[in-house]
């Protein structure tokens, strides 16, 4: 039986139904490495354990638990979970750490609630004190930073995706099978599963450098295709308000704001945004802030570092081509 | 059937939310306390199905302060059948663990088919409540839904998450929680308002639930700071030469 260290942290692989693991898995093992000794579990189908073992020793697990599950991708979290609780009784974690997407958010949940254990959500980083592990959050859109911890036990964390860039080295781990008692628990069937394509050369909204987000203004699905230029000169992920998503010029996953994705890029360009406090909330804590918006009195002018008030069918065209001369 | 809808009441987003520098806690005075709008279209997936199906009973369950009776009356107002509010100076500062220890302890005393909560909530919930709850009842959370369908025995939908999108199904007793693609809620109308006043509304303590709460929290906050607000920058008109100027801007700034 492997020996596990005394700051061992828990980190939980995200692996899809059909043994994708997530890219979420990087920042995870990064956060744990910077403060123990990462251990990784993976849940997955019969046959996808090592090749998800392995994808976990590239993003820096040293030691990779494996937990193959007949029902992993027809039972939505119960076996996860089931598995969570049976990796850590073996492993006591000073914590554990999953990510804050929308599995790793019920995984934790659970198993906070089944082993009553502090649960602290969306960190954006994690340090450690005498004490124990430290955990920071961002709250009510980057106006506070509180920092918090379990007063006693391991403390289960959810980490918001993009916040941490550390990365561990690659290793070669060694990589033990873990038994997992069922817990019996019903569960939620999953009757079908589409897995994501990602068509897009973009980068990933969260985590991005340079974020272009368009609202309302854009007036029309056809029309937001100005949006996605604009963002392909810059190498930009592409953002969007509540609005632009409730009019269906965008899917909801570009949604940023207090209900959608939390950015904090260098920059970021609203484009028909007005700037409600919803939307300021997922983005103003961004480095620098570019607006267009061709009513003066748009909020969102409060908190840029560069306004411009005028039609944005008229300044964006100009600025793509003023961009390509300068590159020139 | 018997659905239970969890209520939240949270600082209105549009008001200046707080946070206490000592203790970490959310600071009242800011912002006026609201049922926050994803529990009002949770409430909408129940009356929907409560207009087509007779014999559908919706009870609304809030834990929270003193302030919360007004936003239960509103979930009343809307149409639902009765109203619990959970309320006790022991929750002040609860952590998220006890949160669900008695919200779930709660609706296993008023009984549940299906039970409906918002997938996240405005104030750094974190939407770990309607798993936690899953879990303490022991019952399928099919939470994140973007489409539900309620039958008697069963509620099927679809999730999407960092990896794909599933479609879901869940036997029922069961615990869901839907997003914001779900439509806005109807409002309360005058009747509706009337109405509300007669409506059984009770109120619990952790004893009424056969709850003692241990002295210490799970977790404690260590340090609170509040980040500077952002200030305006440069604000220009477009004279025709925006675009132009934009660009400079973020050459000069190393952006480009
Ligand atoms: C609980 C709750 C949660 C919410 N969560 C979010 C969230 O996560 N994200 C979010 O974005 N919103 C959120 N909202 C909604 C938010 O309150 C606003 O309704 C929304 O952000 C408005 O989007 P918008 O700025 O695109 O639209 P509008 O407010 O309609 O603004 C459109 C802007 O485009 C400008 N415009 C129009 N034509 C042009 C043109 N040709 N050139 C230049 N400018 C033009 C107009 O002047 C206007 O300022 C939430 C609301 C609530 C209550
Ligand atoms: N104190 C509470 N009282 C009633 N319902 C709650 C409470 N806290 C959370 N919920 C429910 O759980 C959902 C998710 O909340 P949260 O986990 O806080 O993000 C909310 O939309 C509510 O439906």
């Amino acid at each position: 039986m492997t020996e596990f260290a005394t700051d061992s942290i828990l980190v939980l692989v995200e692996v899809s139904p059909s043994g994708a693991v997530l890219p979420s898995a990087a920042g995870l093992i990064g956060a744990a490495a910077a403060i123990g000794s990462p251990v990784a579990l993976v849940v997955a189908a019969p046959g996808a354990g090592p090749a998800a073992a392995k994808a976990a020793g590239e993003f820096g697990a040293t030691q990779v638990l494996v937990a193959e599950r007949p029902d992993a991708a027809t039972s939505l979290l119960v076996p996860t979970v089931d598995s969570l609780a049976a990796a850590a009784a073996l492993v006591s974690p000073q914590a554990v750490l999953l990510s804050h997407s929308v599995q790793g958010r019920d995984v934790a949940a659970r198993f906070a609630a089944r082993t009553g254990s502090a649960l602290a959500v969306d960190a954006v980083g994690i340090s450690r004190d005498d004490e124990g592990p430290v955990v920071h959050h961002s709250v009510y859109g980057g106006s506070y930073l509180v920092d918090s911890a379990a007063s006693s036990g391991a403390i289960v964390l959810t980490v918001r995706q993009g916040a941490i860039e550390a990365r561990a080295a690659a290793t070669k781990p060694t990589i033990e099978t873990l038994e997992v008692p069922a817990s019996g628990m019903r569960d939620v069937d999953i009757v079908d599963f589409e897995e994501v394509v990602v068509a897009s050369s973009r980068p990933e909204l969260r985590g991005a450098k340079t974020v272009v987000s368009g609202g309302r203004g854009l007036g029309s699905a056809e029309k937001f295709a100005l949006v996605e230029e604009l963002a392909d000169v810059l190498g930009a992920a592409v953002g969007a308000s509540r609005a632009a998503v409730d009019a269906g010029y965008v899917p909801q996953s570009h949604q940023v704001g207090q209900t959608g994705v939390t950015v904090a890029p260098q920059l970021y360009i609203a484009l028909g945004i007005s700037g409600a406090i919803q939307h300021r909330a997922g983005m103003q804590t961004a480095k620098t802030i570019v607006a267009i918006n061709k009513d003066a009195n748009a909020p969102i002018f409060e908190i840029a570092d560069f306004g411009i008030v005028g039609d944005l069918f008229a300044v964006v065209p100009q600025l793509v081509s003023a961009i390509q001369s300068k590159r020139k | 059937m018997k659905i239970v809808v969890l209520i939240k009441e949270v600082p209105d987003t549009w008001g200046d939310r707080r946070l206490n520098s000592e203790t970490g806690l959310l600071d009242r005075a800011g912002a006026e306390p609201v049922v926050d709008e994803i529990n009002e279209r949770a409430l909408e997936v129940a009356l929907t199905y409560a207009d087509a199906q007779t014999g559908t009973e919706i009870v609304a369950l809030a834990i929270g302060p003193a302030s919360v009776p007004t936003s239960l009356r509103k979930a009343l107002g809307m149409g639902a059948d009765s109203a619990v509010h959970v309320l006790d100076d022991a929750l002040v500062g609860a952590d998220i663990t006890l949160t669900a220890q008695v919200i779930a302890a709660a609706i296993k005393r008023i009984g549940f088919d299906l039970v409906i909560a918002g997938n996240v909530s405005t104030d750094g919930g974190g939407s770990a409540i309607p798993s936690m709850v899953a879990e303490l009842l022991g019952v399928p959370g099919a939470t994140y839904l973007n489409a539900v369908e309620i039958t008697v025995d069963a509620v099927t939908g679809r999730r999407e998450t960092e990896a794909g999108s599933f479609g879901v199904k869940a036997a029922l007793p069961a615990v869901i929680s839907i997003t914001e693609a779900l439509p806005d809620a109807r409002f309360p109308n005058f009747k509706g308002i009337m109405a509300a006043k007669k409506k059984p509304f009770e109120t619990l303590s952790l004893g009424d639930l056969d709850i003692t709460p241990t002295e210490e929290s799970r977790s404690i906050v260590l340090n609170v700071t509040q980040r500077p607000a952002r200030t305006a920058g440069t604000v220009i008109t477009d004279e025709g030469d925006a675009g132009q100027q934009l660009a400079d801007f973020l050459a000069k700034n190393q952006l480009i």
